[in-house]
């Protein structure tokens, strides 16, 4: 039995009579998670699995309860109801031996080198990578005598990652690993987080980068007010909603109403869209409505587009 | 289970022996204060007179003893006579009388200050017709210097546990340290274990280097054992590290730590007997002193410095803060969070 790999709202209505079985088909799996706070129902009956070996992302906007979510599986925030599986079992010790976590923020502690920071968190565990590979695959070797507070924020994000591989972890969590960071660093970070991948380790990311999670991840799930609202493969998820490319004009570029030309108006932005498979066609209909027909865009649709038709409001608001 | 607190501990000696500023403080604060305290009381500075009686105020017909309204002259009823006479021994009481019975008194015939007095008592006695016997008690004086120092290492060793490890705790708990561990193996009585460890060693080892300098630089007294003196040390320093954990167990504001810390150590200095004893207080505030930890230490190590006393002597007091330690230790693990929410 194999659910469709887009398949995370829809395990929700799998018959989940026989939970070992399901569980067992995901290296992780979280059942039913409910995280409520007196004035906030941060996640909202959120359930999703996570086949071996993939990079499964999920995303959404600040306040979502993607990181809460997150969270609660780590094992570092406690849910008011629900349960997270790891490799067919409730999530305990072998979990949290076996698992790497990258947080959002995490203080060090201070007057400690990079070097002795990571034999201190190598220590911890009894299943222990090679120190040497981590330093080389993170391009920390020639920052290992430096004072963790004096590293920029790009050296501080490979830090965080390299003790969070310390463990040769089977599931690595990061945490809005490239939040800060410039345009070149988060490339180079993407690039180690594929490498990761490619030794077979299961990567679960949050981000709130869409192009990041486009990159990286073989599926997705995205949250808004604390529910998953989608799923699945980013292409089959842009391929099932969007036939066609999207042409963008500036409000100010249209003269009057589209009349008989099907399209949205996204206020925010100050943009309007319009979906279509016939690009000349589109665009000879659409001339005689603008000022200037060389103020137009035409693109391929993107996870951020889906976040605004699911929810009706853009990630970055 | 050992690797990962011997992980931790060793982490944390090294954050703070390579803290200059912090460890500084904490060997230059209490050898300034020596330095400060011999200076100013390295001489006789006290203009006063101490004279320890027997009975209780109410117990005795002032008119028929006008020595107990000379002027200058503390008079300090005492409990028990045998520790009143071993003050007068080492010239804490400059003379010590009993107005009942035998009518007696002892002054240390080495004490200028029990000459003095033993002058206005036999003057003022005289004037009523009385006849007291005199005894005397030999001993050398205790400078107020070496009263004071285990004092001032009780002191430091009290702000460098609590501050040390409480207001450390929380600092790691606040942002976000507490959390990174979390997610690994470690389990909470491990990490308390790394952390009391490391703040015992470091303690240990500059209350020793302070004492030993101060010993060899001053010239301060030692009359007991130096293993006895370390046991109290140890023990003492357990129970401090262990107070400041409990503190530390679920707060998660620095300014709230601070506060909290600072509710505990100012009465704490100031009714433990760091400075000056408590002889003169109030039967009530005494008893308070007993709750807390510092008062026993200081008791016990005076004991040991000033009158040579071995363990049967103060077992009371180490059992005291072995028992404060469990107690503490039990509660801060039972109530220890490691994040914020």
């Amino acid at each position: 039995m194999e659910l469709p790999r887009h398949s995370l709202v829809r395990a929700n209505c799998v018959n989940l009579a026989a939970p070992t079985l399901v569980a067992r088909m995901f290296a992780l799996e979280a059942r039913n998670l409910v995280k409520s706070y007196p004035d906030v129902l941060a996640v909202d009956n959120v359930s999703f699995g996570v086949r071996e070996g993939i990079c499964f992302g999920l995303l959404g906007p600040n306040g979502a309860g993607k990181t809460t979510t997150v969270e609660i599986i780590e094992g570092v925030t406690p849910a008011t109801s629900g349960e997270v599986y790891y490799q067919g079992e409730i999530a305990g010790r072998r979990f949290r031996e076996e698992a790497g976590i990258q947080f959002q923020n995490t203080a060090l502690q201070d007057n400690l080198t990079v070097m002795e920071t990571l034999i201190m968190f190598q220590t911890l565990y009894d299943r222990q990578a090679r120190l040497d590979d981590i330093i080389e695959a993170c391009s920390l070797g020639e920052l290992l005598a430096r004072d963790n507070r004096k590293l920029s924020g790009g050296q501080r994000q490979r830090m965080l990652l390299a003790i969070a591989l310390v463990n040769k972890p089977r599931v690595v969590f990061l945490d809005e690993p490239t939040t800060g960071l410039d345009p070149q660093a988060r490339r180079n970070f993407w690039q180690l987080v594929q490498r990761i991948q490619n030794d077979g380790t299961t990567i679960i990311l949050t981000t709130h980068y869409m192009d990041e999670a486009h990159v990286l991840c073989d599926e997705i799930a995205i949250m808004d007010e604390g529910r998953i609202i989608a799923s699945g493969p980013p292409d089959e998820l842009l391929q099932e909603r969007y036939k066609g490319l999207i042409i963008e004009l500036p409000i100010d570029n249209v003269k009057d109403e589209l009349a008989g030309i099907e399209h949205q108006t996204i206020e925010d932005l100050g943009i309007v869209e319009v979906l279509t498979e016939d690009i000349p066609g589109s665009l000879s209909r659409l001339s005689p409505h603008l000022f200037d027909a060389n103020r137009i865009k035409i693109r391929q649709a993107n996870l951020e587009d889906l976040f605004l038709d699911l929810t009706g409001h853009s990630l970055r608001t | 289970m050992l690797k990962r607190i011997l992980a931790i501990f060793k982490a944390r000696n090294l954050e703070f022996i390579r803290d200059r500023g912090t460890m500084a403080w904490n060997i230059l604060l209490p050898i300034a204060l020596m330095a400060g305290l011999s200076l100013a009381f390295g001489g006789d500075g006290r203009t006063q007179y101490t004279v320890g009686v027997v009975q209780q105020a109410d117990e005795i017909d002032r008119e028929q003893h006008p020595f107990l309204s000379t002027q200058y002259v503390r008079f300090v009823t005492v409990d028990d006579a045998g520790t009143a006479m071993r003050k007068v021994a080492r010239h804490q009481l400059d003379l010590l009388v009993d107005f009942e019975g035998g009518e007696e008194y002892w002054v240390n015939p080495s004490s200028p200050k029990g000459y003095f007095v033993e002058l206005a008592l036999l003057q003022t006695d005289s004037l009523v017709g009385g006849n007291l016997q005199k005894s005397e008690i030999d001993g050398d004086a205790i400078d107020y210097v070496d009263w004071v120092l285990p004092g001032i290492l009780g002191m430091n060793m009290m702000f460098s546990c609590l501050f040390g490890v409480g207001y450390v705790v929380v600092r790691y708990r606040k942002n976000g340290f507490l959390k990174r561990l979390r997610a690994t193996p470690v389990r909470p009585l491990e990490f308390i274990i790394a952390q009391v460890a490391s703040r015992l060693i470091l303690t240990l080892t500059i209350t020793t280097i302070i004492f030993i300098g101060t010993h060899w630089a001053l010239g301060t007294r030692m009359d007991g054992s130096y293993l006895t003196l370390l046991l109290i040390g140890f023990l003492g320093a357990v129970s401090l590290v262990a107070m400041g954990l409990l503190v530390a167990a679920r707060v998660t504001s620095e300014e709230l730590a601070g506060g909290l810390l600072n509710m505990i150590n100012w009465p704490m200095m100031l009714l433990s007997g760091v400075w000056f004893s408590l002889e003169g207080a109030g039967q009530f505030v005494q008893n308070a002193a007993k709750i807390f930890p510092l008062t026993h230490i200081l008791d016990a190590s005076r004991a040991v410095i000033l009158d040579g006393a071995g363990i049967a002597d103060i077992w009371v007091s180490l059992a005291v803060l072995i028992t404060m330690s469990v107690v503490f230790l039990a509660l801060g693990a039972r109530f220890f969070r490691w994040d914020p929410a």
